[in-house]
């Protein structure tokens, strides 16, 4: 069966680099998959779970927003930050999550909606994987 | 001549020193092992993401996004200055420090007012001694660099010159190019200049293929771009960081290798200073015994 190589990078680290057959991306215009020898593709990510398929077996990682490129058959997924299930700390997002809708509730002048909004939609996803 | 004990004591003195010389030799050497992996880890990143934008920035005309467009008119221009938070390395400091004074005279030579955005408790404390302005500072935060202290900065940054509050801005650090050699480099934050395609092989490949892009070149420039400011913010960073532990790494080396130097010194004074001692005390008893006989 043929693959498609995987690599999800951040900042920090490489968090996944391995041999897959399909991807399902959060992309900015909805879901997309990625099958082996997919066309060239750049596209940009939004907040939300990216879905490999390991052995079979569905493995579900957080992702920040960022870029997927697709090239000769490698996905590189670029993202400030990529969490495995495992990785995720809970009590953080949990406390992201209350800040978060404290601010958004309190709605002071200088609020930032958009960055409250980000962060909110961050704490929720991640609590959401951890919770898987 | 100085006493016998006085000299001793200053031998004591100077191995003490060297004690905390070698100790912190190798405390710089072991962070800098730990400086060194982050740029490691960062590499494959900051590789792909030159990659990427190189290959849309052939898509797009020039001035396509603001970030890339030149202003009509310069008249603000920041500097971002990374410095290390301790001294004890050298030169580096002061080296990466006058580059940036030096850069700031060169634009305010170009008719801009120059501000200063200080990384680093040392570049703050010398800009602030200099009499600059300096409009943002975190120190005490190059021991542990990550990359939202990267993103804020630029984030700052990209601000500035979205609003017009200005209209240049650059970035002063220490660039890690070897043990040895860790020279103060200035670089051109904004207006961005997109990464030349065709440095690396794998961007001049990418030119064959045509890429499906999603949502659409302009909208994905737009989100790529300040994010690349980022990249390399924290870029200088992580060099900085690694820069300041091999400096101090040499600067202790050195410092070592002195208190040896003066430790041989002392110690041949030392044995001078007793051995005229002893004569003087031999010609003490002679005198006497000659005395008694005569």
């Amino acid at each position: 069966m043929s693959t498609l190589q995987l690599e999800i990078v951040t900042p920090d680290k490489t968090v996944v680099s391995t041999e897959t057959d399909m991807v399902v991306c959060p992309g900015v215009m909805g879901e997309f998959g990625v099958l082996p020898h997919h066309v060239s593709l750049l596209s940009a990510l939004k907040i939300g779970l990216l879905r490999y398929s390991d052995n079979g077996k569905d493995q579900y990682i957080f992702i920040s927003g960022g870029f997927a490129d697709v090239n000769e058959n490698v996905l590189t997924v670029l993202a400030e930050s990529a969490e495995r299930a495992e990785d995720i700390d809970v009590a953080r997002a949990e406390a992201a999550k209350r800040r978060a809708e404290e601010r958004l509730s309190q709605r002071a002048e200088d609020l930032d909606v958009k960055r409250a909004e980000a962060a909110l939609q961050r704490a929720v996803t991640r609590l959401q994987l951890a919770r898987r | 001549m100085p006493s016998l004990k006085d000299v001793k004591m200053k031998i004591v003195g100077v191995g003490k020193t060297k004690q905390i010389t070698k100790a912190m030799n190798m405390v710089a050497s072991a962070k800098l092992r730990g400086a060194q992996a982050r740029i490691e880890r960062f590499r494959p990143y900051a590789g792909k993401y030159r990659q990427v934008l190189a290959e849309l920035a052939r898509k797009v005309e020039d001035g396509a996004h603001p970030l890339l467009a030149e202003h009509q008119e310069k008249k603000r221009c920041a500097i971002v200055l990374v410095t290390s938070d301790r001294g004890l390395c050298g030169g580096f400091n002061a080296n990466i420090v006058n580059a940036a004074l030096k850069l700031a005279a060169e634009k305010r030579s170009e008719g801009m007012d120059v501000q200063f955005a200080c990384v680093g408790r040392k570049g703050r404390d010398a800009i602030r001694s200099a009499g600059q302005e300096i409009t943002l500072s975190y120190g005490d935060r190059m021991g542990s660099v990550d990359f939202a202290l990267a993103s804020s900065v630029a984030l700052e940054m990209i601000h500035g010159y979205e609003t017009l509050a200005l209209d240049e801005v650059w970035m002063v650090y220490g660039e890690f190019v070897s043990m040895g050699h860790q020279p103060p480099r200035s670089l051109r934050l904004l207006p961005l200049s997109a990464p030349e395609a065709g440095q690396d092989e794998d961007a001049a490949q990418g030119a064959h293929c045509e890429y499906l892009y999603e949502p659409n070149e302009e909208q994905l420039l737009a989100e790529l771009l300040p994010s690349y400011v980022k990249v390399q913010v924290y870029r200088g960073m992580l060099d900085t960081a690694a820069s300041e532990h091999a400096a101090r790494m040499a600067a202790m080396d050195n410092a070592t290798r002195n208190c040896n130097e003066m430790i041989n010194t002392l110690t041949l004074l030392y044995n001078k200073t007793r051995q005229a001692s002893i004569t003087s005390e031999l010609i003490d008893i002679v005198g006497g015994a000659e005395a008694l006989n005569g």
